[in-house]
């Protein structure tokens, strides 16, 4: 056992060893609460060669964490333990192991909220900063250090923050420290209470400690390394009756590190959004610039992991399997992008919108590259060392990353029958998001219709049909679903995905897969058994790519 | 292996502490700093309904079956809330992404819900949902009585009349 471990179990006994020490004191516990949850996921792995599932040696593998919180008035503590027996396939393997990965207490007390340990923080839209977590995608960030958050007067919130973030089963090298101010003006200037207008502004300011290291460029040349890397960022929110407007602009210092290819430049990332709604109609239109802003506790880390920053991909997330094939994910290093949609309730009882009126969603999204200009700095883009390129501040490149046009009308026909019909028209340049040069940018077009057939009151059957077409990559899909439940207890589901369009007749494959689960109040046991297809699954702004894999699995959730 | 065998004794120890009082205790809301959707900021145990009972759901606009339950409520809510005067906070854990998209969807699909932003999942961390649709009702004294999760067509029949059985003052909790 080495020292660092011997520490670490240290720290933990003395972290549970508070736990019986609250003991003593009965009244303490008598009025406190113990909550908590439970996940398990494992899965039966079979050989599959047509479809690249590979042998797996332990047979099985599972992911499975619990959190416990005991909360008492003003105070409240947690863990998550979690465990990896072997991790599945998808999941990095520096996960293996077991223990208590989070661990935390926090006071509250009028005006003052303090949290040692771990914990979750976002500043603004998270642009320089986000520590959060994606379970399901193994992603994690946690801090392991202090927060202090102060509420001197209702409308104006501060927080301070200091740690290091999670690795694994490690923290990385980097301090992150900072601090985050916002104002809700209306609710502490009295005079301003009353108006309609309502405005809020924030700032933030995140530096980031590692030090220097040598890292060789050019053979003989090192490189000078900031070891302080500071950024900073400014937001506003104006709504004022049926109109929304958000926006954040977010500045870094000079950070040479792995992603950006240790370019000497500044990076600079804006948000903006406008929306106008009433009942029965929402518009919003949001634009986004990122130029340089890939932000890590550790200038060498080219994975997913220990980002500081958080930079939103302005397109929408699908939910249907054909549509979410390809995902777009934001380009740090540099994008433009812009967002617009519509969402519109046709009246009942009109000639679009029949009895039941009818739902329409409209959605358009486009990413681009930025302005790359090299020609005044002498050197060819990203060349370690140099100040990378120049890029004039709202100047498109022209190079487009990615494209969304997507339509979904869903409808209510009478009291036993309802659906949706969707078109998705997209554009994927596989070659950079995929990080693949060479690939060829996919055109593709989905339709989907869902349908939904209530049997009984407690009884239904939905149906999901899908198709995609394309002349690149894998050709064209398609997809059935059938879905029985029984509410709110039962569900069984077969559903088979089919590539008949892939030029390899070999690859011309079935991805079939049967289910069922059963819920009981917060609880949920959930089973299925089939081949699922290689690809990218994305769950909130973080995307990973999931293996070919057959056989087995197995999901257990509960809530306590 | 040492340390596996340390972690089961202190969870003993722990558990051996907390079954000294073993008593059911009321589950009220904890307290977590969140934003409304049109940008107010609220603390989660100040949500209260007059002595009546709440309905917490937690969705994502990237979620269907989510927006399914809001949607099949949305068609009887106004039934719901002149039978029962039940109210439901409808908890989008969206994050920057897509928060802002919230509040148009919400209006567009007419839904009169109260709508709450959780771009970070505090409050989601807060009440140990793992999983999405999540659905907890709370008695008219503010105290989780029950929860749920998923949605299938006709599991809004079983919470409008757990509702029912609340203000009939019956007891709903989970019958181990």
């Amino acid at each position: 056992m080495n020292i660092k471990l011997l520490i670490r179990g240290l720290k933990i006994i003395i972290f549970i060893g508070c736990f019986p020490m609250l003991g003593l004191s009965q009244n303490f516990l008598n009025s406190g609460s113990v909550q908590g949850n439970f996940q398990l996921d494992a899965q039966y792995y079979q050989k599959d060669s047509a479809i690249g599932a590979n042998e797996v040696s332990e047979k099985m593998l599972m992911n499975a964490f619990a959190n416990i919180i005991y909360t008492n008035g003003n105070f409240s503590t947690g863990l998550r333990y979690e465990s990896y027996r072997n991790p599945m396939l998808g999941f990095d393997n520096r996960y293996k192991g077991s223990g208590i990965a989070y661990r935390y207490a926090t006071y509250k007390a009028d005006e003052f909220e303090i949290t040692v340990g771990n914990f979750y923080e976002q500043f603004g839209s998270g642009m320089i900063f986000r520590s959060y977590e994606e379970r399901n995608l193994g992603y994690d960030n946690a801090m392991d250090g202090i927060r202090v958050k102060f509420n001197p007067i209702q409308g104006i919130l501060l927080k301070a923050i200091i740690g290091t973030q999670r690795f694994f089963w490690d923290v990385g090298p980097g301090i992150v420290r900072g601090g985050d101010a916002e104002f809700a003006i209306n609710e502490f200037i009295p005079s301003f209470s009353e108006s309609k207008t309502r405005v809020t502004i924030g700032g933030s300011v995140i530096s980031k400690y590692q030090p220097t290291e040598e890292i060789l460029y050019d053979v003989t040349k090192m490189y000078n390394l900031p070891e302080n890397v500071a950024a900073f960022a400014g937001r506003m929110n104006v709504s004022r009756g049926k109109i929304n407007i958000n926006a954040e602009y977010a500045y870094k210092s000079n950070d040479p590190n792995a992603q950006n290819n240790y370019i000497y430049r500044h990076g600079e990332a804006l948000l903006v959004s406008a929306a106008y709604s009433k009942k029965g109609l929402g518009i919003i239109l949001s634009g986004k610039r990122v130029d340089n802003m890939a932000f890590k506790s550790r200038r060498t880390e080219a994975g997913n992991m220990l980002n500081v920053n958080y930079l939103p991909t302005l397109t929408k997330q699908h939910a249907y399997s054909l549509s979410a094939i390809y995902p777009y994910a934001t380009q740090p290093n540099g994008e433009m992008g812009v967002q617009g949609e519509i969402v519109y309730s046709i009246p009942k009882n009109t000639l679009l919108g029949g009895k039941y009126g009818t739902e329409v969603k409209l959605n358009y999204s486009r990413a681009n590259s930025i302005e790359n200009d090299t020609s005044g700095l002498n050197i060819t883009g990203y060349q370690g060392g140099s100040k990378g390129y120049t890029s004039g501040f709202l100047k498109f490149g022209d190079q487009l990353y990615f494209q969304d046009f997507n339509i979904e009308i869903s409808k209510k026909i009478n009291n036993r029958i309802k659906g949706s019909l969707s078109w998705v028209n997209l554009i994927y340049n596989q070659a950079v998001i995929e990080g693949h040069p060479g690939l060829p940018t996919v055109y593709a077009n989905v339709l989907i219709a869902d349908v939904n057939y209530k049997i009984t009151p407690l009884k239904s059957l939905r149906t999901e049909i899908q198709f995609l077409s394309t002349q690149q990559d894998e050709g064209n899909w398609i997809m059935g679903m059938l879905e029985y439940s029984i509410a709110p207890q039962w569900f069984f589901s077969v559903s088979d995905q089919y590539n008949y369009g892939n030029e390899i007749d070999a690859k011309k494959i079935h991805y079939y897969n049967l289910g069922f689960g059963f819920n009981r109040n917060s609880s949920r046991v959930q089973m299925s058994y089939g081949k699922q297809r290689e690809g990218i699954l994305c769950v909130g702004g973080v995307c990973r790519q999931v293996p070919a894999a057959y056989g087995l699995n197995i999901t257990i959730t509960s809530s306590f | 292996m040492k340390r596996i065998t340390l972690i089961v004794s202190c969870l003993l120890i722990i558990s051996y502490c907390f079954s000294q009082t073993s008593a059911p205790k009321s589950k009220k809301l904890p307290s977590v700093t969140i934003k409304t959707v049109d940008g107010k900021t609220i603390k989660t145990s100040d949500i209260s309904n007059n002595g009546k009972p709440i309905i917490i759901s937690f969705w994502a606009l990237w979620c269907k079956p989510c927006q399914k339950e809001l949607s099949t409520i949305a068609e009887v809510y106004d039934e719901w809330q002149k039978e029962t005067g039940v109210k439901l906070v409808a908890v989008s854990i969206d994050d920057a992404r897509s928060s802002a998209r919230v509040l148009p969807t919400v209006n567009g699909n007419n839904w009169s819900y109260e709508v709450l932003l959780d771009v970070n999942g505090d409050f989601k961390r807060a009440m140990n949902v793992n999983m999405i649709p999540h659905t907890f009702l709370l008695n008219g004294n503010g105290e989780i009585v029950w929860q749920h999760t998923s949605f299938a067509e006709g599991s809004e029949l079983e919470l409008i009349e757990l509702v029912r059985k609340l203000n009939r003052g019956e007891d709903i909790s989970e019958k181990k």
